[in-house]
């Protein structure tokens, strides 16, 4: 299980890389790993507004279906297409080519809410104790 | 329909087996005084539809030529509709979640979905719902999915039971459903639709053929809906029509919902009956309902699964695109295979001659100056009479005709108005037998 060290991530499993007022979102290794097979990715449509929490993107799995909550408020940037025809590039490069959505933040100062990849993995294992 | 079929080829083949050059080689040893030499002395052969009528005619009880449409039509089902629905591996089947014993109500299903994505003119059909009216209901919910907006525009010349279905259906989202008024040529007003249209409407629903039986302008009500963003309903409640007319997946529509029943299933005092729900695959995944897809398995054999589950409610949960994850299977069944018997020349005919009975009924109408619309039309028409369908239609009902559908009902303007029906079963003979004993039931009320 990969936990990037530049990332910040929230208990929803997201995570979120920041850069001079943007943030890129997607789901974590760990997520991707428990949702199995991706094979549909509901992307929002740029330009549109969302509050931290907000459902962000809907992700469908073989046997799941899952909401992404945004991990921080903004306005959506950009989206990666290519999710669209290729969805499973979120299992095979959940931190890389299986970016969701850039989003530019309205607060940066909201980062600080979320986790580092160090407490992170500590939550994780904590949620594979519990079963 | 011959069902044991033997051609002239056959006989000779079957003759020189058995070591004979013609038929009357066979039969010689039979003394000649012994045979017969003209023919059968019997009538002319009859259709499935005439000898069962013709079975009818000779049994007891009182015998009711009726002309009732509105939502339900009267056709008539070859037998072999009911003996495939009676096999037990269809009727006793429940929902086909494991296609490793499912193949056959599983292909079922995927042949439903394809003919009606092929009547309808639509990329995607789901594996039916459970009827018209509630089709409906699910194509204004989808709408409000796929465009996050309130308002809908329902025709008032949509099956009036469709929209209150819809009313009540949608109650809990509060949406915002306006009527759209007719024209005296008995369609939608689209002028009065373009005037009222805004961009926080979803969707706009119209029936074709509508209510009146009169054809809607699909093509202009989808420009005037597209202009706006919204999308356009097309409800079909009687799909015979659809093998005459242009398909509404052509003429703009989004979504084409409807009711399947008058393909093989029995009027049945008005249920069970079959609904059917047809989009684009842009919008596959905002569909409701259950959807069967076409595979292969691990060895590359043709195979048949329930696909895109997870839209669904055991899946999704509340946020499920329907909280109905059944279908009408067996009904679905009979529309498949009444279509398989029909195929496509004989729908064609069939939908020809209902059109052709129809114009019969509306010319001699018309002759009497009682049709209420002008607009064209396929099996169904408004007709007026000089007085109060409810003095007049228990008096046909005396001389066995079921004249047709009184409209006051759900339009109290027509208060004078009956909604007729002709199919394949009103001969020509009923049908003048029911002008003229209108005719004079009307002169002995004056």
């Amino acid at each position: 299980m990969n936990f990037p060290k530049d990332l910040n991530y929230s208990k929803e499993h997201e995570w979120t890389k920041a850069k001079d007022g943007y943030a890129l979102v997607g789901i974590t290794d760990y997520a991707q790993d428990k949702l199995g097979s991706i094979v549909f990715v509901e992307l929002p449509v740029a330009g549109k507004n969302f509050k931290k929490g907000d459902v962000l993107v809907t992700v469908d799995s073989v046997k799941a279906v899952a909401e992404v909550y945004a991990p921080v408020s903004g306005q959506v940037e950009e989206i990666n297409e290519s999710l669209r025809d290729n969805p499973e590039l979120i299992n095979r490069d959940a931190y890389g080519q299986g970016w969701m959505v850039k989003l530019k933040m309205d607060d940066p100062s909201e980062l600080s809410s979320l986790l580092s990849s160090e407490a992170y993995q500590a939550f994780v294992a904590q949620e594979e104790a519990k079963g | 329909m011959r069902y044991i079929p033997n051609a002239e080829n056959d006989w000779g083949e079957m003759l020189q087996a058995i070591g004979f050059k013609r038929l009357e080689d066979l039969i010689n040893i039979l003394p000649e005084p012994l045979r017969l030499k003209e023919a059968l002395d019997l009538p002319s052969p009859l259709a499935e539809m005439e000898l069962v009528q013709h079975l009818l005619s000779l049994s007891e009880g009182k015998k009711m030529i009726s002309f009732l449409g509105a939502g339900a039509y009267d056709h008539f089902i070859p037998a072999v509709v009911d003996h495939v629905l009676r096999k037990s591996e269809f009727y006793t089947a429940y929902t086909p979640y494991q296609p490793e014993v499912s193949q056959g109500t599983l292909q079922a299903i995927f042949e439903f979905q394809t003919l009606i994505c092929q009547l309808t003119g639509m990329e995607v059909a789901n594996a039916s719902v459970y009827d018209g009216a509630s089709a409906v209901a699910e194509g204004v919910l989808m709408a409000q999915r796929l465009k996050g907006r309130k308002k809908c525009f329902l025709a008032r010349s949509v099956h009036p039971e469709s929209r209150i279905v819809t009313r009540t259906y949608t109650h809990p989202w509060a949406l915002e459903l306006k009527e759209i008024p007719y024209t005296a040529e008995g369609s939608t007003d689209l002028n009065a639709l373009r005037n009222q249209i805004d961009g926080e409407t979803s969707a706009v629903v119209l029936q074709q053929p509508n209510f009146f039986g009169c054809l809607e302008d699909l093509e202009e009500a989808a420009a005037i809906a597209h202009a706006q963003g919204a999308l356009l309903i097309v409800a079909v409640v009687e799909p015979l029509s659809l093998a005459l007319l242009q398909p509404p997946g052509l003429l703009g529509a989004d979504i084409v919902v409807g009711e399947g029943q008058s393909f093989g299933n029995a009027l049945s005092f008005g249920g069970p009956y079959v609904g059917f729900f047809a989009s684009k695959e842009s919008f596959l995944r905002a569909m409701p309902g259950r959807l069967v897809g076409e595979t292969v398995d691990r060895e590359g054999r043709r195979g048949f699964v329930l696909a895109v589950a997870t839209r669904e409610q055991h899946i999704r949960r509340e946020k499920a695109t329907s909280n109905i994850c059944t279908n009408q299977a067996l009904c679905a069944l009979a529309v498949l295979v009444y279509l398989a018997t029909l195929g496509k020349e004989g729908l064609k005919e069939l939908a020809r001659i209902n059109f052709s009975k129809c114009e019969y009924a509306k010319k001699r109408l018309g002759e009497l100056g009682r049709l209420r619309f002008s607009g064209p039309t396929f099996n169904e028409f408004v007709v007026t009479l000089d007085q109060d369908p409810q003095f007049i239609l228990p008096k046909l009902l005396q001389q066995g005709i079921i004249g047709g559908f009184p409209l006051k009902k759900f339009y109290p303007e027509m208060e004078r108005e009956v909604l007729v029906c002709i199919t394949e079963k009103n001969s020509r003979e009923n049908i003048d037998r029911w002008v003229e004993v209108l005719g004079n039931v009307l002169k002995e009320a004056k």
